[in-house]
Order: structure tokens, then C-alpha cells, then sequence
């Protein structure tokens, strides 16, 4: 069964169009990425998704709902949360209040209830710091709790991301480049978190990644974008072999050339590296 | 120039041109001679002359320090002697030339009261006298570098105390002579009619010096025995504590007397306005240059509702009054705050600043006149009651405001600790993110400026219980600005350094009316020094607090971690 649909979406910045007509389907408790070249709109379709950016046409259902003209706040209370390329974690806050404000959406003290503190608020915050705590733990950064956020190394600031991320209860995760800038052996551990992400939680996951290994060994389904438009969509498989995938990564002709030695090395390379991860 | 810039004298000759020119500065703007006129001791030593030595000493001292760095006696009297010697020859060199040239056209305080007062009364003949001076200064201030830093310590809290004993010389007088008897026996004995005397200086000093001394001493043993006590003897001494500060704040009026009393409801005001913009600017980052304009319309409406006079509508009690001017104050907030939801950062500053502007032009407007009393404002507010008792002076209002900044603290942190509190700062940090973590922008914002406003507004009823009267005039941008500063000052998003703020930006300055047209002068310059020293605040917020201890933590932890890991690649 589907939990996200895209019908013609088109986003057009002035005379640039981002996101051209693009169909789009997601099935639940899937792992899926989205590929494509610098400034394909992989991006943008997130935004659209997210409520960042509004599609100029076309709609996007969400769980039967329809979410394409919701404000952010709300496409997050239905169940959608979202990483960021280059790290957006609130910097002057604690990895532990980063965790608090993801959890936002399910906390209902009104300002008279903070003020007076009724038993009612008090339970929630308790409930909440031990959620948040939990959130720490299960993301590795137990302890971490008091550090601010943009004092954490840079792979606990990407692993605090998904656990405020997570922290919503999503049905549906957007990870936009879970592994840039990671080392192979980071990256392995990532494209196992996310694994357990799906297996342990049941979220289903979309993410945009150009590491061709992490993508290739993760993802259930590939939708590849370029310039805007859906130029092929499959299993990791069907991708690695379709011409027109190739031929957008390396350019015209070379598809002829090297059909399938542009793809198999990263791809014959993963059982190996996996196994001395 | 580079030959010359490796002799170990440079630093010594460039402290002392910069610590003359200072003196020159202050010769020249005239405080020398205004501040000649209060004496810190009686017949011994002015203000006046206090800011000179200080310089020659401070320019002597640094000196001094830095040709310590390897420890050698003669380099650094040396030094020190050059420094101070240089910094008094400048002042040799204005007299001098202000002996031949009439200096007076451009520089209108270099006259011949300021030479005599520069060279002890003689005269252009004396013009010796600074340079020697200088010398002898800087000569001391090097002695006082080579002195245990035990000692050095404190001599130098000794001086402080004396220093602000005469500074305060006037109000502490007043206060020991309200009551006959001993205390009035006392303050003869320590103060004279101006300043200090000089059994009053000594008997300072040497408590200040000796007490600060003791504790310097014991302050690890008592921390120590204070921790190594069980939990329940020290809950119960954190209670005394506690029930002490309390009796403190609540006889302090009668003590302090009426003056300081309302220099304390001052800062009780500006207290709680800062406690509001803590909320709009500290907290959730709107900046908001118009918090003036809540301030007006809680004390207006106050005053409407209340006054006896010609413009009161409704002659309601001050307790009456005061809820609904709050009431108002908060939907101002919620009103002033659509308009400029979408705008962000330096725009939001501007957008603000006008409507700040609107409301205070509002009041003072003959259109208005009729009803909000023009430029004549409103007059013959009544004090507020408690049962029979009148809230007449501020003796008693200080309770009032004391209550007041007190409670909305206590709102103030109860809410920076709730899940508002963290949206807010969310929004502050980022906010597209914020909002796609699934907070309203629209509800949080306006909440944030509408509770900014309510703490405000309480200010402003009680600000018109305080003078009894309201005009426009005291509506103006400089209380915005005053805000935001003590806001600054204290340390951005925390709230003792709003308490903190308060009293050093409104609270000193009331204080130091003696200094009059120099106040402003000195609150600039602290103001700059400030931001350059300590640019985090008084009393930064805990997460900064926090952050720049791990800094150091971190700096310890990764010195010996990067060395390790150097032999190891």
C-alpha cells in the first residue's frame, strides 16, 4: 500500500524548472532513495513534500490526505519528519533540548499550565525528558545530553538530527544525504542504523544520497531524477544497467561505451567492505 | 622603526603615550575640575585627582607587567618609570604650551585653574611637577608589581573600598544620620561633610583589604565544610540563606531610606520590562525596538482608570486598574505582533522602532488631547492600598515592584523551562526548521510577543502608582534602547542578567548623579569596554555558561589527545 503519492508535481523557481510533472510513489515500509545528478531537484521534492516549498501543480497524498497546500507545522503533526543536507540542528541548544523541541508536536502544555506547572504538565515534561533520553540512547549519544548541539563531532550532529527527527514518531522519514561526509566505515554504520530505523520502528524511509555504494546496498526501490524529470525508477539492479541512467551520470555516448564497468566497481566492492566493517 | 621596536622600553614607551593621551582627554573634556569639586576624602584627595593618579598607576602597572614576563626587578621599574614618566610628561607638555598659546579658543576647560590644579599650584613654573609626578606613579605602580599577588590583592580591594565609600560618601552619610545615636555618632566619625575623612578612609581600607584578604583565605575550607555537610543540614542552611535575603529585601527600605528606595523601583521596573524582551528578543530572537509602547499603554490605561484629576474615566483602584492595563498591554502585543510576523532579523528591529514611535507621538498628540491629556499627560494618579495602608512613597511602592519583578521572574523561568520556552528558542535558532519540527510559528511568536508585553504593561502600572503622573515625553526610544541594552549587558536570553542589567544600567547610573553631564560620557565608555571584555554578559545564561566551560575542558582534553596522536601517524 502506498503512504506517499506524487501526481505531476512542478516547481518552478522564475524561468528554472525544478521539479518537472514527476509521479511519484512510495510504499509503506520500504527504503527508498532518490539519485540524480547536482540540481536535479532532488531536493526541491523534498521541500514540496515538507511543506518548505508549495508545488506550483500537481498533488502530493500523504496517508489519503492530501498535503501539497499544508503549512510545514502541519505536514510534521501528520507523521512526515526530515533531515537536512548540511546539518541544521539548533546550535545554542543541548543535544538533549534539540531532542525536546522534535517532540514538540506531541506535548499539549499551554503556557498557564507551564506557569502553574499542574500535574498534568509535569507529567508530560517528565515523560518527554525520559522519551528524549531514551531517543539519546538509541541514536549512541547517551551521556551527550548536556553538550550543546554545535560543540557534538560531526557524526553525533547527524545522528542528534534523526533522533529529533524521530523524536515526531514519524510514519514517514526524509534523510537528505544521511552519509555525506562520512568515511566508509561510518557510513556502513549509518546504512545499518537506518536498516534498524525501518526493521525495529517500521518507518518508512526516502532518502537522497550520492554515495552509489550506500545507495545501492540500502535502497529497495531507486528513483533517479535529472533535471528535474523522472528519467528511470527500479530496483537497485534495473538502475545500475538502464542507459539513460548512465548516460545521465557520465554523459552522452559513454552508455555505448561502458554499459555495465561504470557501475559494477561500487557495486562489487560492498560485500567486501561490509564485511571488514 | 623596527630597531626600535625590539628594545624592550616600546611597550613601555607606547602605554605611556596612550595612558597620556587618556590623561589629556580627561584634563581637556573638563573633568578634572568638575570632578575636583567632590572629594573622596575630605581636604586630601578629589575625584578628580583620583582619575589622574589611577591613570598614571594603570599606565605604569601595565608597563610594569609586561616587562615582568621574565622576571628581572630592574626591567620592570624601569619600565614602569618610563610608562608613568611619559604619561605625565604629556601633561607637562599641555601646560608648557599652554603657558605660550591660549588654548582656550579650541579646548575651552584648559585654563590656568586646570595648570595650577596639574602642578599642585605653581603654576606654569611647576610644569616639572606632572612629568616628575608621572615618573614617581609609575615608579610605585612597578613596586606594586614586584608585591606578593596575596598582598597586591588586597591593597587593591582596600582602595576599592575606600573608593566607593567616598563615592557613595553622600547617600551613606544621609542614611547613618537619619538615626540619632550611634549611628549618627558614626557617620560623623567616618564621613565628613564631603567625602570621607581620613580615620573614616583608613578604618575602610583596612576592612575592605582585611576582610577580602580572610576570604581569600578560607573560602576553600568553608566551601569545603559547606559540601562535606549532609544533605539535610544543608537544605536547611540553602532555606537560611534563602529566609535571610528575604528580611534583607524586605527591610532594606527602611534602612536605605527613600532616594535609593526609588532608584530601586526604577530598576524593579526596567527589571521586568527586560524580563518581557527577555522573552521577545532573548528567547524567541524577535528584536524589538518599540518596547517602549507597551510600557505607555499599560501606564495609560492605569492612569486613565484611576486618576482623580481632569482626564480619569473611571476613578477604579490602582488593583483594579493595574489587570486591565496589563490585559491591554498583552493584546498590544498580539496586535503589534501580526503585522510583522513574516519580517525577520535587522528588518524586524526597524519595523518595531516605528511602532514605538506611533504610540509615544499618539499620546503627546493634540488630536488626543481631550482624552490622553496632550503633552500635559495625566495628572493626580492615587497610590494603590493594601487594606488601610497607602502605598505613599516609594518606600512602600518598592515593595510593589519588588513583588512584581519577583513573580514575573518566577513566570519567566517556569516558561523558559516549559515546551513554550523551547519553542521559542527553537525559533530564535532556526526557524524553517522549527517550524518543520511541527511548531506554529504564528501562535508561538505571538504568544511570545504577547507575554512580553504583559510583563511590560506591569511595569508601566506600576511606574504610574511610582510618579502619580504620566507624560509622553517619559515615553521615549531611549527606554527601548535602555532595554535592550540591560538586556545585552546582563547576558542575551538569561534571566538573573536581566536582574543583573538592571542595576548596572539603571540602577549605578541613578547613583551617580553627581557625575551629571559626564554620566552618559562614562556609560558609553563602560558600555564599549564592556562588549569588548566580557561580550557574553554579566551573568551569561546557563547553555553559555556551560559552553564556555567545556571550551576549557575541551582545550585541556585535546592538547594532550593531538600530541598523542603525532608520534602515533
Amino acid at each position: 500500500m502506498a503512504i506517499l503519492t506524487a501526481k505531476k508535481v512542478t516547481k518552478r523557481f522564475g524561468g528554472l524548472v525544478a521539479v518537472n510533472a514527476l509521479d511519484f510513489t512510495l510504499e509503506k515500509q520500504t527504503i527508498a532513495s532518490i539519485i540524480g545528478p547536482n540540481g536535479a531537484g532532488k531536493t526541491t521534492f523534498f521541500n514540496c513534500i515538507t511543506g518548505f516549498n508549495q508545488a506550483d501543480e500537481g498533488e502530493i497524498i500523504f496517508d489519503g490526505v492530501p498535503i501539497h497546500r499544508l503549512r510545514p507545522d502541519k505536514i510534521s503533526h501528520l507523521g512526515i519528519s526530515r533531515t537536512y543536507q548540511n546539518i541544521r540542528l539548533f546550535p545554542n541548544m543541548t543535544a538533549l533540548e534539540n531532542i525536546l523541541v522534535g517532540l514538540h508536536a506531541h506535548l499539549h502544555a499551554t503556557w498557564i499550565g507551564a506557569v502553574v506547572r499542574t500535574p498534568a504538565t509535569r507529567a508530560e515534561e517528565e515523560h518527554a525528558h525520559e522519551e528524549a533520553r531514551r531517543l539519546l540512547r538509541f541514536v549512541g549519544l547517551q551521556g551527550k545530553g548536556d553538550v550543546l548541539a554545535r560543540n557534538l563531532p560531526y557524526g553525533d550532529q547527524r545522528r542528534l538530527e534523526i533522533a529529533r527527527a524521530l523524536a515526531n514518531k514519524p510514519k514517514l522519514l526524509l534523510l537528505d544525504e544521511p552519509t555525506a561526509g562520512m568515511n566508509p566505515t561510518e557510513s556502513e554504520a549509518m546504512v545499518a542504523f537506518i536498516r534498524r530505523l525501518r526493521d525495529e520502528l517500521g518507518i518508512t524511509i526516502l532518502l537522497i544520497e550520492h554515495h552509489m555504494r550506500v545507495v545501492m546496498s540500502i535502497s529497495e526501490r531507486i528513483t533517479v531524477l535529472d533535471y528535474g524529470e523522472k528519467i528511470a525508477e527500479g530496483t537497485p539492479r534495473e538502475i545500475q544497467t538502464n542507459p539513460r541512467v548512465i548516460e545521465a551520470y557520465l554523459g552522452r555516448g559513454s552508455a555505448a561505451d561502458i554499459p555495465e564497468q561504470a557501475v559494477r566497481p561500487s557495486v562489487s566492492t560492498l560485500p567486501a567492505s561490509s564485511a571488514a566493517g | 622603526m623596527n630597531e626600535l621596536r625590539r628594545l624592550p622600553v616600546w611597550h613601555s614607551v607606547r602605554i605611556g603615550l596612550i595612558g597620556g593621551v587618556i590623561m589629556l582627554y580627561i584634563c581637556l573634556v573638563g573633568m578634572v575640575e568638575v570632578f575636583g569639586r567632590s572629594d573622596i576624602i575630605e581636604r586630601v584627595i578629589s575625584l578628580g585627582q583620583v582619575l589622574l593618579l589611577l591613570t598614571g598607576l594603570g599606565a605604569g602597572y601595565l608597563a610594569a607587567r609586561r616587562a615582568g614576563e621574565p622576571t628581572n626587578a630592574l626591567t620592570v621599574l624601569i619600565s614602569g618609570v618610563v610608562a608613568g614618566g611619559l604619561t605625565g610628561g604629556l601633561l607637562t607638555g599641555l601646560v608648557v604650551i599652554g603657558s605660550v598659546v591660549n588654548l582656550r579658543a579650541v579646548f575651552i576647560n584648559a585654563s590656568p585653574a586646570l595648570y595650577n590644579a596639574l602642578t599642585l599650584g605653581a603654576g606654569p613654573n611647576g610644569a616639572w611637577i606632572p612629568l616628575v609626578g608621572g615618573a614617581a606613579l609609575g615608579l610605585v605602580a612597578a613596586l606594586f608589581c614586584l608585591l606578593p599577588r596575596r598582598v597586591r590583592q588586597s591593597i587593591v580591594n582596600g582602595l576599592v573600598g575606600v573608593l566607593l565609600a567616598g563615592l557613595f560618601s553622600g547617600l551613606l552619610r544621609v542614611i547613618l544620620a537619619a538615626r540619632p545615636g550611634w549611628s549618627a555618632e558614626l557617620g560623623r566619625f567616618l564621613f565628613a561633610s564631603e567625602g570621607l575623612t581620613l580615620a573614616g578612609a583608613l578604618l575602610f581600607f583596612i576592612l575592605a583589604g582585611g576582610l577580602a584578604l580572610l576570604w581569600s583565605q578560607s573560602q576553600a575550607t568553608v566551601r569545603e565544610r559547606i559540601t562535606r555537610l549532609p544533605e539535610a543540614q544543608r537544605k536547611t542552611l540553602r532555606w537560611a540563606m534563602l529566609g535571610l535575603a528575604v528580611i534583607l529585601i524586605l527591610i532594606f527600605p527602611q534602612i536605605s531610606g527613600a532616594f535609593i528606595a526609588q532608584v530601586i523601583v526604577l530598576v524593579g521596573i526596567f527589571a521586568l520590562m527586560g524580563l518581557g524582551l527577555n522573552i521577545t528578543l532573548g528567547m524567541a530572537g524577535l528584536f524589538d525596538l518599540g518596547f517602549v509602547a507597551f510600557f505607555a499603554i499599560s501606564a495609560y490605561t492605569v492612569g486613565l482608570l484611576t486618576s482623580t484629576g481632569e482626564h480619569g474615566i473611571a476613578q477604579w483602584s490602582w488593583w483594579a486598574a493595574a489587570p486591565v492595563g496589563v490585559l491591554l498591554a498583552m493584546i498590544a502585543g498580539a496586535f503589534f505582533g501580526l503585522p510583522v510576523l513574516g519580517i525577520r532579523g535587522d528588518y524586524l528591529a526597524i519595523a518595531t522602532l516605528g511602532f514605538g514611535e506611533i504610540v509615544r507621538l499618539l499620546v503627546g498628540s493634540d488630536f488626543l488631547r481631550p482624552w490622553l491629556g496632550g503633552s500635559f499627560g495625566i495628572l493626580a494618579i492615587p497610590k494603590p492600598w493594601i487594606g488601610n495602608l497607602e502605598l505613599a512613597g516609594p518606600q512602600q511602592i518598592y515593595y510593589l515592584a519588588v513583588f512584581g519583578a519577583v513573580l514575573v521572574a518566577f513566570v519567566a523561568v517556569r516558561l523558559r523551562d516549559s515546551r513554550l520556552g523551547r519553542a521559542w528558542m527553537a525559533i530564535r535558532e532556526d526557524e524553517d526548521v522549527a517550524e518543520a519540527l511541527g511548531i506554529n510559528l504564528v501562535q508561538t511568536k505571538l504568544l511570545a510577543y504577547m507575554l512580553g508585553g504583559a510583563f511590560a504593561g506591569l511595569g508601566g502600572a506600576i511606574f504610574a502608582a511610582l510618579v502619580g503622573s504620566i507624560f509622553p515625553h517619559s515615553m521615549n526610544l531611549l527606554v527601548s534602547v535602555n532595554v535592550v541594552a540591560l538586556l545585552i549587558v546582563g547576558g542575551m536570553g538569561s534571566i538573573p542578567g536581566v536582574i543583573v542589567g538592571a542595576f548596572a544600567l539603571i540602577g549605578l547610573p541613578e547613583l551617580f548623579r553627581e557625575f551629571d553631564e559626564y554620566r552618559y560620557l562614562l556609560y558609553g565608555i563602560a558600555l564599549i569596554a564592556m562588549m569588548l571584555a566580557k561580550p557574553e554578559g554579566l551573568w551569561p545564561s546557563a547553555a553559555i555558561r556551560r559552553e564556555l566551560h567545556t571550551d576549557e575542558t575541551d582545550e585541556t582534553e585535546t592538547n594532550p589527545g593531538s600530541s598523542s596522536t603525532v608520534p602515533a601517524s
